[in-house]
């Protein structure tokens, strides 16, 4: 078995998935390549050794100084009509998602997006990805070679780092061709952590409004009065964040609301995570939110009504008011942490 | 300027889905247009509106994908064509994205192909640039915003570092985030001129392509292993009590 | 015979659905509690062409049959009575009586207006001293010249402090030989000089809307406002019960569906004595009553609807559907109550606001007991529909649509 492995970088910076990708590759057994494609990227094939790569093959070129998923396809096609892998694995990011797509064109091949596990039936693997959301599971197979695979983030474990392992950098050329597209800029949106690779979600819901304690300031209307109350309660969400270092999540009800940007929404028509711990304030749990956060690993729910249905996949409940028990959590971590 | 938006029918997203014998089934809840498809359907009609063209809505299915079709023309497009031949029954997103490029193709001249970031279902989120690839267009996908000056178009990207801002020459495949802005309802005048649509019914055969060969297959649906999770209710006499209580819990479970 | 709704037909349930659901209900709660109505509720439902969807295009209107008008009605109750109220008034009261008795003229200065949702139109038949007995109207006005002078108060009127428009009936002739012809109707400009009005706090139901008086000091009103001939305002206030009552009962059927929905989904969570308590006899008795009591309603509202569609006279029909849909949105509350045990108590779940809300249907547009004996009229043979001067039109799907 020849597996390649895609790096994932953003300006160099490799995303972890990329790593996990290379335990998995492993797992798969024969040899693993990892592929790093970029512009002043060569440090990375140092990482991707010491994380367990036998090989790197590095694109390492001015026409790869953004990512343009064409130049990078045309580049990954080229490579591996030339080299033939059996399997090509990429992390389910979206240049990930994206460059698996256009190479399973050019190599007349098929992708299986978002894989959470792998097995092996002969040469063939046989990927395991949930789809609906998570509501279902399917097992699928590629009868096409390569076969191309990216994987869910923070589900195959990260390889432990060996320092000073080498192997075998092998410098390819790319092969860009005629990128359509040029990029013009980059804008941060906010800070904090992202969530699909946070390890810790904190995320409140429609309920961080209803806090009856609480008087806007004068001369505002209800709707500003209403967005107002939003903002303290996510305050308290986001003190608890920040003391655990974790993202700051929404259900889709506060996001329509407009209390939080669409960025932070978890589920079906937002992001699907799988923290090792998520914390859900004021989230009743209706079935778009948790096919969005059911596979994280331990789930803390905090509601009033004991009967909402967060508490089905929750590991440990508490029945009672978040604008008292969050504040109250985030000392109570900060003392137990020593922050 | 001239406008496809591809959409796919698919059950609500407040459906339990499960498998049964190996199939998937919703039950008795309702199919819809896939709810990121109705963001591309509402970019495509802002578009619309501000050059001046048209918009075709395009789906692949069976006789019900109709109904995302007469969704899509009571918002306000202007036609839609039904891609619908047995051979297409176990497609993959490969299969799809030849097809999709094959009826783009024979629609003509089109300038702008919209679709929606992925689909509720299959949830694999490739066919944009797939049949961008197979067009050999640019792939505009995860656009937040969409700005078109002459044949030249900006986009604002919505990744997982940001905001990023990238610009190509029409035509272009396109996806779309929620970012981009709520969809509108249908109108009453839609929604009569969608009740009496014809819709035209394109096969393989009509679209001049042989059927795609199918190289993912999925031998298998199975529902998830049960989680076994019994919630553990902590209470105490006051907040205070019941946080140290829970963080304790929780470090015990070493996750953090 | 055919039972089932067109495509057409679902589109609009869909499309309305969708509004109420996505842009109401996540505040109605709110607006419930602080006893006032949403403040963009109106110029959405403009905006979106709710408030003219029955009304021919020619008059401003979308175009749609009188079956969407009551499916509008009931997705708009499931999420509020107050959205309905709107249609009631709006549609029911006010403008289909311009359709059905208005002038040319009056149709374009006003129907157009309030069809495009650019005017709110309500209708001001209920005084402080007299409902249901019409013949018993003490607010009157007086002929001057080229227009009439009105006195008066009217009470428990909706959106009296909203509405632009009021088709109002008052006593002209109070000397007519046959009480019925005392009275006349008018469509009257509520931003007249001499024009006060307020809303009424401290209702059990319908707080999110707006219900309200208003008071008439010398309040000159064109002649030309006059809706039908003078001394024809008895009949032109029953064909508007009629059209209202059919929204009220359609509205009703949304009540039942919205308390079925909340028992269905609570009882399959909360479980007593270790199973869901959906799997409790007493429990389903009071869902599967619940799920009856929806097809029955639904059925009398969809078939007055299609008697409106055809032209056909449906006095009777539509007393049946708003009785039994009234009262019986009042007993799935309360049983929807009775499943969420003392949760369905207190406002965190919304099936308190549904009995609430239920419970003034079963008075206003005509109470049950009035609507008992307007069946017993017709069944004992001694109330028979008489041919109108002018009848509400049957639907033309081309006719209404026609530019």
């Amino acid at each position: 078995m020849n597996t390649w492995v895609y790096i994932d970088n953003f300006k160099g910076e490799a995303l972890p998935a990329s790593w996990e990708a290379i335990s998995a590759a492993k797992s798969l057994g024969g040899s693993v390549t990892a592929l790093v494609f970029g512009s002043g990227v060569e440090a990375l094939a140092k990482t991707a050794f010491e994380y367990g790569a036998d090989e790197v093959l590095l694109a390492d070129d001015a026409s790869l100084a953004d990512y343009r998923v064409e130049a990078f396809a045309s580049t990954l096609s080229k490579l591996a009509a030339e080299r033939a892998p059996d399997v090509i694995l990429l992390p389910t990011t979206t240049r990930g998602r994206e460059l698996a797509g256009m190479a399973a064109i050019d190599l007349k091949t098929g992708v299986l997006v978002d894989v959470v596990a792998l097995e092996l039936d002969g040469d063939k693997v046989v990927a395991t990805r949930p789809i609906y959301a998570g509501k279902l599971l399917q097992k699928t197979v590629c009868n096409a070679t390569p076969q191309i695979i990216t994987l869910r983030g923070r589900v195959f474990p990260k390889p432990e780092a060996v320092a000073g392992r080498s192997g075998t950098l092998t410098k390819v050329e790319a092969a860009a061709g005629d990128v359509p597209t040029t990029v013009e800029g980059y804008a941060e949106t906010e800070g904090g952590v992202s969530l699909t690779d946070a390890g810790v979600i904190v995320s409140g819901g429609r309920g961080v409004s209803n806090n009856p304690d609480l008087t806007p300031p004068d001369g505002m209307s209800d709707e500003e009065a209403e967005v107002w109350r939003a903002q303290q309660g996510f305050a308290l969400v986001g003190d608890l964040a920040g003391v655990l270092g974790a993202a700051v999540g929404a259900s889709r009800a506060a996001v329509d609301a407009g209390y939080i940007p669409y960025s932070h929404q978890v589920g079906q028509t937002g992001k699907v995570v799988s923290p090792d711990l998520y914390i859900a304030a004021g989230i009743s749990g209706a079935i778009q939110h948790l096919a969005g956060m059911r596979n994280s690993k331990i789930i803390v729910a905090i509601n009033k009504d004991p009967d909402a249905p967060i508490f089905k996949v929750a590991r440990f409940g508490v029945v009672g008011d978040l604008f008292q028990i969050v504040p109250a959590l985030t000392e109570a971590f900060k003392a137990k942490l020593g922050k | 300027m001239k406008i496809v938006v591809c959409v796919k029918q698919v059950p609500d997203s407040a459906a339990t889905v499960v498998a049964e014998n190996g199939q998937v089934s919703w039950g008795d809840a309702p199919l819809v247009i896939n709810p990121w498809d109705e963001y591309a359907v509402e970019a495509a009609l802002k578009t619309k509106e501000a050059h001046d063209g048209t918009v075709t809505v395009v789906s692949m299915g069976g006789e019900n994908a109709k109904e995302a079709l007469k969704h899509a023309l009571a918002m306000g497009c202007n036609d839609a064509i039904l891609i619908s031949d047995p051979a297409l029954e176990a497609v993959d997103t490969q299969g799809t994205a030849q097809v999709l490029a094959a009826a783009i193709k024979k629609i003509g001249e089109v300038d702008m192909a919209f679709f929606g970031r992925q689909a509720i279902d299959g949830d694999a989120g490739i066919t944009p640039v797939q049949t961008a690839r197979v067009l050999g267009w640019p792939a505009l996908t995860l656009a937040a915003t969409i700005d078109v000056e002459g044949d030249t178009v900006k986009v604002e990207r919505s990744i997982e570092e940001g905001r990023q801002t990238v610009s190509a020459k029409l035509p272009a495949v396109f996806s779309l985030v929620k970012d981009y802005g709520e969809p509108r309802y249908p109108s009453f005048m839609g929604i009569r001129k969608a009740s009496r649509a014809e819709i035209p019914v394109w096969s393989l055969a009509d679209l001049g392509i042989e059927a795609p060969a199918a190289v993912v297959e999925w031998p298998q649906i199975i529902n998830p292993p049960k989680k076994d999770v019994t919630c553990e209710i902590v209470e105490g006499g006051s907040p205070k009590e019941i946080a140290e209580a829970l963080v304790d819990k929780i470090l015990a479970e070493k996750v953090l | 015979m055919d039972f089932a709704l067109t495509e057409e037909h679902r589109m609009v349930e869909k499309m309305v659905r969708n509004f109420a659901q996505k842009e109401v209900a996540p505040v109605i709660k709110e607006f419930d509690r602080k006893q006032e109505m949403a403040p963009f509720v109106l110029e959405r439902m403009g905006e979106l062409g709710i408030l003219g969807i029955c009304f021919p295009v020619r008059y401003g209107g979308q175009g749609m049959d009188y079956i969407s008008l009551g499916l509008a009605c009931e997705e708009l109750e499931v999420v509020d009575t107050t959205l309905r109220v709107i249609m009631s008034v709006h549609v029911g009261l006010a403008g289909t009586t311009l359709l059905q008795w208005g002038t040319e003229e009056q149709k374009q200065k006003f129907l157009v207006p309030l069809a495009r949702g650019e005017k709110i139109g309500c209708g001001a038949f209920t005084e402080p001293g007299a409902g249901s007995d019409v013949s018993n109207l003490r607010t009157h006005a007086k002929r001057e010249g080229d227009s009439y002078v009105l006195n008066g108060e009217k009470m428990w009127i909706s959106l009296a402090t909203k509405a632009d428009y009021a088709v109002v009936t008052v006593v002209t002739d109070p000397n007519a030989e046959k009480p019925s012809r005392r009275l006349s109707t008018f469509i009257v400009d509520l931003h007249s000089p001499g024009v006060t009005r307020g809303d009424i706090h401290g209702k059990l139901g319908v707080r999110a809307g707006s219900t309200g008086w208003i008071n008439f000091q010398d309040v000159r009103v064109p002649a030309e406002n006059m809706i039908g001939e003078e001394g024809e305002g008895f009949k032109v206030t029953m064909t508007a019960f009629d059209r209202g009552r059919y929204t009220v009962g359609a509205g009703a059927t949304g009540i039942i569906r919205a308390a079925l929905e909340a028992s269905v989904r609570y009882a399959n969570e909360r479980t007593s004595f270790g199973q869901p308590i959906s799997q409790h006899q007493l429990i389903q008795q009071k869902i599967a009553r619940m799920a009856q009591d929806y097809e029955i309603a639904r059925l009398l509202n969809l078939k007055v609807g299609w008697m409106l569609n055809q032209g056909l006279r449906n006095t009777l029909e539509t007393s049946y559907a708003k009785k039994f849909a009234t009262e019986a949105s009042f007993k799935a509350a309360d049983d929807a109550i009775q499943i969420h045990g003392a949760y369905g108590f207190s406002d965190e779940y919304d099936v308190e606001r549904y009995l609430r809300n239920a419970r003034g249907a079963i008075i206003y547009e005509g109470s049950s007991e009035i609507q008992t004996l307007i069946q017993a009229g017709y069944a004992l043979g001694e109330r028979k529909d008489k041919p109108l001067r002018c009848e509400l039109p049957a639907y033309d799907a081309d006719y209404w649509q026609a530019e």
